[in-house]
């Protein structure tokens, strides 16, 4: 880029800030006048300003760069998402973040909600918990080495010895050791293990919290009017908690979709797990494509919006009750 | 439709020295609508619950007609209950929450909606069936809570406080309603409260808790005319009965310048127990104003004077040199007496009132309990 194109992409973002602004004070002013007026833009134009510079403008960039070749510098239209949909590497990528997005919430929701029910009340309840809670305070990067122990391979032969958990567990039940992170679609599955283990305490912990804000009262209409177990689980647990439930699910739905450490770390997108979020760092900064790593940066916008405008629709909703 | 009765019921929670229900022994007829009143802490709630399963019964045992109840599960003891805060399910709505435990036990879909709909009709809840309980007023609530106890159609209502979130006036008017819906089912009902005027208009008999030990069961009239103790005594009627300890000399309970006649008995009782003074209690409407020099006088000087139209009501010091004296022996910091509303006495003014003879509560000092005169 030269100086010029640098001086109007200032300006571009300055037009930007200002039209923010602008349209803050005319909101503003609408409401009230004077100190809150004053009070208000306080707090609101840094946010704003932030906001305006960290994320719009990118966002914009981003998918005006989605319409440009691997230089940015010649017009491609619409090439570089139909490439997305075409070519065999990226449909795999995208079939990857798929499996996703549909098993990983699901399943540390699910295992989290399990947890929460089970130990809830129990004797040993702060320190189950915080057994399934401590994987959270890890990286992901950090998570994903431990588990790269657990499925490492060493050659089947003589005097060589496992040293991944899983191989061994294998050898001990008289199997062959398996190479985990080649097969796909297995090795993707392996790798979503990984987030299931980190956001399972996420899930219980913000369902437990749901869990005891049930009224005692209404779990003991519920034993009155006979549930135990199971049943008090479907028809009071469960209808009680939905709200928190659907928090739960969407935020994890969201950090999956962003996942990009774990498949990094593991794999580096090789042997068929690459996911959108890890190929568009590939296709951006390794291999030099910033069209098409614009072009994916920009369908995984897309897939989160979605799930976003839900959560806080659920959220409204809940303020409403 | 069944009796009830505790036997020896007691609940002790766990790490606690007094039990919550000491040794309960309560019989319940066929029909008949129990008050359980008490301040709070005594134990009146915890009895409910044992009666419900929500609450283990640790010593004794309950039973339901001929059944033992004591270890059985809620749901097989043939009750319904009605929660202090009603306790529906938010997420369902008003038909499925009043029909949601016919549900579980698997009746007919049909049998459901007709017993829902009777329920309904008889509560006048038709046009809010399909809402949900947060779009409806307090009330409203109450009544779907009432009708989720109806539609079980058990052996037995239980019902934990069910007004204590109503505004004054519907409660006065569900009180009531309750009262005359519970006649004409006829169902055998246990009911907490720790408003003694709801115990005293809705109960066909009051039992009186207090520390988890039962005080006296008896019908509201009963309670008012003999309580057996000085608590009960100062626990039914509004307002309050004056007590205070008095001391016997020569056939009369004197204290300062009161002195009020003791009946022969009375003072045989007291020498027999081998004291010299008893504890004397005298409702306000008991009082009667009177001239001065008359004999047996409690003369009073007024404080405060509560004008309600039908009814007035004088707040008051003991009149006399020894009047501080006096205020440890007594239970209340005033002297409560009715008094004609249209013609009441100044403030400041000294009245000497006299007790009505024959309306002389009489209680032993040492163990609290009545003296019969």
């Amino acid at each position: 880029m030269d100086t010029a194109e640098k001086l109007a992409q200032m300006a571009l973002a300055v037009a930007l800030f200002a039209g923010v602004v602008g349209l803050i004070l005319l909101l503003a002013g609408r409401v009230r006048r004077g100190a809150d007026l004053a009070q208000a833009l306080a707090f609101v134009v840094p946010a704003l300003a932030l906001l305006a510079v960290g994320l719009i403008y990118p966002a914009l960039r981003t998918g005006y760069q989605s319409f440009f070749d691997r230089t940015t510098e010649n017009f491609v239209g619409l090439a570089n998402y139909q490439a997305l949909f075409e070519r065999d590497d990226l449909l795999v990528v995208l079939r990857n973040t798929l499996i996703w997005v549909l098993v990983a919430p699901v399943v540390a929701t699910v295992i989290g909600l399990v947890y929460a029910v089970l130990v809830d009340r129990s004797r040993f309840e702060a320190f189950a918990k915080s057994l399934i809670f401590m994987p959270l305070a890890i990286s992901l990067v950090g998570a994903s080495i431990i588990w790269r122990f657990v499925y490492e391979y060493r050659p089947d032969q003589q005097n060589i010895e496992q040293i991944g958990l899983l191989n061994q567990i294998l050898v001990w039940l008289g199997m062959e050791p398996q190479q985990f992170l080649l097969n796909s679609p297995l090795n993707t599955l392996l790798l979503i293990v990984i987030l299931i283990w980190v956001q399972a305490g996420f899930a219980m912990t913000v369902l437990s919290a749901a869990i005891k804000g049930i009224p005692q009262d209404i779990v003991e209409a519920g034993r009155l009017d006979g549930l135990y177990g199971v049943k008090m689980f479907r028809y009071v647990t469960v209808p009680s908690i939905r709200p928190a439930l659907i928090v739960v699910l969407t935020t994890i739905s969201i950090a999956t979709l962003k996942v990009f450490d774990i498949v990094r770390t593991m794999t580096g997108g090789q042997f068929e797990t690459s996911i959108v979020a890890n190929e568009f760092y590939t296709q951006s900064l390794v291999r030099g494509n910033y069209g098409l790593g614009a072009a994916l940066a920009m369908v995984l916008f897309v897939m989160v919006i979605p799930i976003v405008i839900y959560n806080v629709r659920q959220l409204r909703k809940a303020d409403h009750r | 439709m069944a009796t009830v009765t505790y036997d020896k019921a007691s609940r002790i929670y766990p790490g606690q020295d007094n039990p919550a229900v000491d040794s309960l022994d309560l019989t319940i007829e066929d029909g008949e609508f129990l008050v359980l009143v008490g301040p709070s802490g005594c134990g009146k709630s915890t009895s409910l619950r044992m009666l419900a399963g929500l609450e283990e019964v640790d010593q004794g045992s309950i039973r339901i007609g001929e059944r033992d109840v004591t270890h059985m599960p809620p749901k097989d003891r043939d009750i319904a209950m009605v929660f202090q805060n009603y306790a529906l399910y938010p997420h369902m709505s008003v038909s499925d929450n009043m029909g949601f435990a016919l549900k579980i036990a698997g009746t007919p879909k049909d049998e459901i909606r007709r017993r829902v709909a009777d329920a309904a009709k008889l509560l006048d809840l038709e046009e809010y069936l399909d809402r949900k309980p947060k779009a409806l007023s307090g009330g409203q609530r109450q009544r779907v809570a009432m009708g989720r106890a109806i539609v079980r159609e058990p052996q037995v209502f239980l019902m934990d406080e069910p007004l204590s979130n109503l505004d004054a006036k519907l409660r006065v008017s569900t009180r009531t309603q309750i009262a005359s819906l519970q006649r004409r089912l006829g169902i055998t009902t246990v009911y907490v409260t720790h408003d003694q005027i709801e115990a005293m208009t809705m109960g066909d008999r009051v039992a009186v808790l207090k520390d988890g030990l039962l005080q006296q069961v008896d019908t509201p009239l009963g309670l008012f005319d003999k309580p057996q103790n000085v608590f009960v005594a100062g626990f039914i009627g509004s307002p309050a009965m004056n007590i205070a300890t008095f001391d016997l000399v020569d056939g009369n309970a004197t204290l300062g310048e009161s002195s009020v006649p003791v009946p022969p008995a009375v003072s045989a009782a007291v020498k027999e127990e081998g004291s010299d003074t008893v504890t004397l209690g005298f409702r306000p409407e008991a009082l009667e104003p009177v001239s001065s020099e008359s004999e047996g006088g409690i003369p009073i000087v007024v404080d405060v004077i509560e004008e309600l139209g039908a009814d007035a009501f004088v707040y008051g010091q003991p009149a006399g040199p020894t009047s501080e004296l006096q205020s440890d022996r007594m239970r209340s910091e005033t002297v409560i007496a009715r008094v004609e509303p249209r013609n009441v006495p100044a403030k400041g003014a000294k009245v000497n009132f006299r007790v009505r003879p024959g309306n002389e509560h009489f209680f032993s000092v040492k163990t609290g309990a009545r003296i019969e005169a």
